[in-house]
């Protein structure tokens, strides 16, 4: 650590940090454009503009003769940062006419407004209006740029992120920069569209309305936008996400940057991936196969007609918990309960502990890991090749659950080891408590053949599947963005996710459906479990702080089972 | 030694038979400096030349043999040589009659300079319009490599050393220093942010020395006559300035413009351009007089009449206003021209030129050119001198806003152009006429 001075607050830093870093300890935002944390230098916006200078041994200041970039000028003891000196402020404010020179100003029309870089600096550092009498350059928009995303070409500032992007971070290198000087533009190469599975990251890298994401174009104003943390359910990397939402509807998700878990960026299948969470085929509403005589026909009858068994939750609950201690009862060990990959810890500890409780002999299973091809490492080579080890900067995991880590601790405390349930053979057991989740059709052929036509099948999900066709309880579940709870990564982070919307119609979020099942008091709430969890459960110890932060925390000693396997 | 009994040293050779061929070449003593500096340490060559006091004559004239001190001591691998024939400088074309005169003369000054530097290897940037220079080099090239003075085991010394001709991507930004390297390497010509400077992190992120074509053709001439013959020409430091290093050496004025006989001259350092125009370029034509002089390429600003007994060395430019003296391209503007159009010409250039990378250049220069043309057409305003001013003034690395110098020389011909001529700008604006010249034709 060093100490430096920001306009004459002293913070310790980093050595390794340049102005803007330093500044940002101090409080004080050092404005830019081209620069980014995960991206090379190139100091060429220069919005970043500082003096800079140094305490000598005797204590007298120097400063330096010239504005120097803060991005591109690193600090060391006793570096004196100054961004509101007169010469700071008037560099700002030229910069900022010369980059709006050639600018639409647009707003009103333009999808970043908002969350601009461009408005925000300008109403902070720059000034009213412009002294440019000539015609502005006008350029062509180009929606050729990707599949999801268009280029808006005259709001740009050449800040050349995107171009970067594509050429240290994914490695496909399809963004360059054409022409020269004033008219220089971005553009792809020819026939080579930016649509590598990165690609989106584009968008949320342009710091002004130039890149814009073709889903969400136009769909609605940022500032309507409300957002919640939470973490990509695509794949086990656990992508800290945004989800943003407006009126019970998810508009878009951002990457939400989290060095711990993967930077400050998520690929295009997460990011676009969470339509399904709107899907029209999603079941909504509880049901019970053969509903016992004195449930309320009227109740029934109100249902919507495409769901003629839709039932109460009282009255599912209630048959629910009747139908599984029956069961338990009968046949304890044929008890079976499927924990998906797909639930967060909070919930398979309640389901888990609930069907314990009734009878040890229970067996807890883990349902299918979804796992599609091989993990996908960026940057890419030039001929397409996978980066060597310790050259990485994103990964892709093949395994398509955000939990199995998590979901595996809870079975090895409660089971003492971790039974796949697809491996059990054919209708191995009397009684099924299914969990789903997925996105995608999860019942491959040896669950629903190891399921079978049980005495007691209860699913809980999100999408008819055969399973929740024949079964006698189902719960109408929520999306990862309808629930709080807790996924472990595949490299044992824990983090926190919270429910930004609404479940459909009578669906809930899981943890609030087993907390009734179990006959918890009171709510749910994540933080409480994670607490009890924690102290519970020695191998998830790191949760019992309840508040896992923005970044969430590292199990102690953590092991990925799978992969450990895999590689011995 | 007055300028009129002065022998040419670097254009010696021009203009006599077949002065290209490697047979004449030796015959006037050619690869001799070679022989005797492949005799000697690297560190003696190198010392021989910070000694002579030569200075980079590209533009900004930094001390040769102290820019040679800059590479790493211990490196493992190779060190590159660039050569800087990206002559892209308005007015200028010294490089050009060197090359396609003489080529020996500078690949002579090669060898002994990637030498001197433990270079291993040497690209030949060329700038892509010089088709008949790429021709004369790879012809003498050819020819060196037949005749062992490239290749393995340089005139037995163990030295080996192979240049590569590199056809430049017709860019005026393609000059500067580090963007010359990223083209080379086959990038945008985007110059690179410093540090890490070239002598630490250069092409292929190698340590490299950047040098000009003239700079490389006095090398050969220093090893043959020592450092006090380079010192006997030009003009000795000023001793009331201990960061003066001096202008020695002879020098190639290129002279164009409004001259009766426009051409390269060599002199020693430090004519004046009054001497310069009026001796060796035949007067200004037509019986006019000179109303502005470029002293060393457009790009170090302007000179007025009564400023044109300034010398013309490393120094005198930039006392009265100028950037400095540049490639000494010296560029006459008669009094029958109107420094508005000067200016829009220059600022067109600029604009043209600017690579894109910064903010400030970028939009900048291509402002002030939006700014004059629209004054040419009489639609000017008084308070768009202060506008162009302010421009000026906060473009380019002086005021650090950009990371190369095209931004300075794009501001440097607004801002002694208005300091040196507001009235005319004042006049121009208030008359409301309009320009009838034409713009020159496509810029570069």
């Amino acid at each position: 650590m060093v100490k430096v001075k920001v306009n004459d607050i002293e913070v310790d830093a980093d050595p390794k940090d340049n102005c803007i870093l330093a500044a940002r300890k101090a409080g004080i935002e050092i404005p830019h454009y081209c620069w980014h944390e995960s991206l090379s230098v190139v100091a060429s916006c220069r919005m970043c503009l500082v003096e800079v200078g140094e305490t000598k041994p005797d204590g007298t200041v120097a400063m330096g003769p010239k504005l120097v970039p803060g991005c591109q000028t690193p600090i060391k003891e006793g570096t004196i940062i100054r961004t509101d000196s007169s010469k700071v402020k008037t560099s700002q404010q030229m910069t900022l006419e010369l980059l709006l020179l050639n600018h639409p100003l647009d707003c009103s029309i333009c999808d970043q407004a908002g969350e601009c870089y461009l408005q925000d600096y300008t109403y902070k550092y720059g000034k009213a209006h412009s002294r440019l009498d000539e015609p502005k350059i006008q350029r062509e928009d180009k929606y050729h740029i990707g599949e999801q995303i268009a280029l808006f070409t005259d709001r740009c500032v050449m800040c050349t992120r995107c171009v970067r992007f594509t050429r240290e971070i994914s490695g496909t290198a399809e963004l360059q920069v054409v022409a020269r000087g004033s008219h220089e533009e971005i553009d792809v190469f020819p026939e080579t569209p930016c649509n590598n599975k990165l690609a989106g990251n584009v968008v949320d890298l342009c710091p002004v309305g130039a890149l814009c994401s073709k889903d969400f174009l136009y769909k609605k104003r940022v500032w309507w936008l409300k957002h919640a943390d939470s973490v990509c359910t695509g794949c086990s990397t656990g992508c800290s996400v945004q989800v943003d939402q407006n009126d019970n509807k998810v508009y878009r998700l951002r990457p939400r940057e989290n060095p711990q878990a993967q930077g400050h960026f998520m690929c295009d299948e997460g990011r676009f991936g969470f339509k399904y969470i709107h899907d029209e085929r999603r079941i909504k509403y509880p049901r019970l196969k053969n509903p016992p005589s004195n449930v309320n026909a009227t109740a029934r009858s109100t249902a919507p007609s495409d769901l003629s068994f839709a039932d109460p939750w009282p009255t599912v609950l209630a048959e629910a918990r009747k139908r599984i201690h029956s069961a338990i009862q009968n046949d304890p060990s044929g008890f079976v309960v499927v924990l998906s990959p797909f639930m967060t810890v909070e919930e398979a500890y309640l389901l888990a502990s609930y069907i314990k409780g009734i009878d040890a002999r229970t067996k807890l299973t883990l349902g299918p890991v979804p796992v599609v091809g091989s993990d996908d490492l960026y940057p890419k080579g030039p001929k397409g090749e996978s980066p060597a080890a310790g050259k990485v900067k994103f990964t892709i995991r093949a395994e398509k659950c955000p939990n199995r880590n998590g979901i595996e601790a809870i079975l090895r405390h409660f089971e003492g080891s971790v039974i796949h349930a697809e491996s059990l053979g054919k209708s191995s057991a009397s009684a099924w408590f299914v969990v789903g989740g997925s996105s995608s059709g999860w019942v491959n052929e040896k669950i629903d053949q190891a399921v079978g036509t049980p005495s007691l099948l209860i699913v809980q999900d999100i999408f008819p599947s055969p399973l929740s066709e024949r079964a006698d309880v189902v719960f109408a579940a929520g999306s990862f963005a309808e629930r709080d709870g807790t996924y472990v990564n595949h490299a044992g982070l824990a983090q926190s996710t919270h429910a930004s919307i609404r479940p459909p119609e009578e669906a809930r979020a899981d943890g609030r459906i087993l907390m009734d099942l179990a006959g918890r008091a009171g709510l749910f709430n994540a933080m409480a479990l994670r607490k009890e969890i924690g102290t519970k459960i020695p191998e998830l110890s790191a949760i019992a702080t309840g508040d896992l932060g923005e970044h969430g925390v590292r199990l102690a000693k953590f092991v990925n089972h799978t992969a450990a396997a895999k590689s011995s | 030694m007055s300028p009129t009994e002065f022998k040419p040293v670097l254009l010696g050779r021009v203009g006599k038979p077949d002065s290209q061929s490697l047979a004449t070449y030796r015959a006037d003593g050619g690869y001799e400096a070679l022989a005797k500096s492949l005799k000697m340490a690297n560190t003696e060559v190198i010392d021989l030349v910070k000694n002579s006091g030569l200075r980079g004559r590209g533009g900004a004239g930094f001390p040769t043999g102290l820019k040679w001190t800059f590479l790493p001591k211990d490196v493992q691998g190779p060190i590159y040589l660039c050569i800087n024939g990206d002559e892209s400088e308005p007015g200028t074309f010294n490089n050009r009659v060197l090359i396609e005169e003489d080529p020996h003369q500078v690949l002579e000054g090669i060898v002994i300079s990637s030498f001197a530097t433990r270079a291993t290897t040497a690209y030949f940037y060329l700038r892509y319009e010089y088709g008949r220079c790429y021709r004369a080099l790879q012809k003498a090239v050819d020819e060196m490599y037949a005749n062992n003075l490239l290749g393995k085991n340089i005139l037995g010394s163990g030295y080996d050393l192979d240049i590569y001709l590199h056809r430049g991507a017709c860019a005026y930004i393609c000059g500067e220093e580090t963007g010359l390297i990223e083209s080379l390497e086959g990038k945008r010509a985007w110059p690179r942010i410093k540090p890490p400077f070239p002598a630490i992190e250069g092409a292929f992120r190698r340590p490299t020395v950047v040098n000009n074509v003239e700079t490389m053709a006095c090398i050969p001439h220093i090893i043959n006559h020592g450092a006090e013959w380079f010192q006997s020409m030009g003009v000795p430091k000023d001793p009331n300035n201990p960061r003066d290093a001096g202008s020695y050496g002879p020098k190639l004025y290129c002279i164009s413009g409004h001259v009766n006989k426009p051409g390269l001259v060599e002199l020693p350092m430090g004519i004046s351009a009054r001497d310069l125009i009026d001796q060796h370029a035949g007067g200004v034509w037509k019986g006019r007089k000179a109303k502005a002089v470029i002293p060393g390429g457009l790009s170090m600003g302007f000179m007025t009449n009564a400023e044109l007994d300034t010398p013309l060395d490393f120094n005198g430019p930039g006392r009265v206003g100028c950037l400095g003296l540049g490639t000494a391209a010296v560029v006459v503007i008669d009094d029958h021209t109107s420094m508005v159009d000067v200016l829009y010409n220059a600022c067109r250039f600029f604009a043209h030129e600017s690579c894109g990378q910064c903010t400030p250049c970028r939009e900048g220069t291509a402002w002030s050119t939006k700014i004059l043309e629209r004054i040419r057409e009489g639609k000017g305003k008084l308070s768009d001198i202060d506008l162009l001013m302010e421009i000026a003034n906060s473009i380019g690395t002086i005021p650090g806003t950009t990371i190369c110098g095209l931004a300075d020389g794009a501001a440097w011909p607004i801002k002694t152009a208005i300091n040196k001529f507001r009235g005319e700008f004042e006049e121009y604006i208030k008359s409301g006429r309009r320009s009838e010249s034409l713009a020159l034709a496509g810029a570069h």
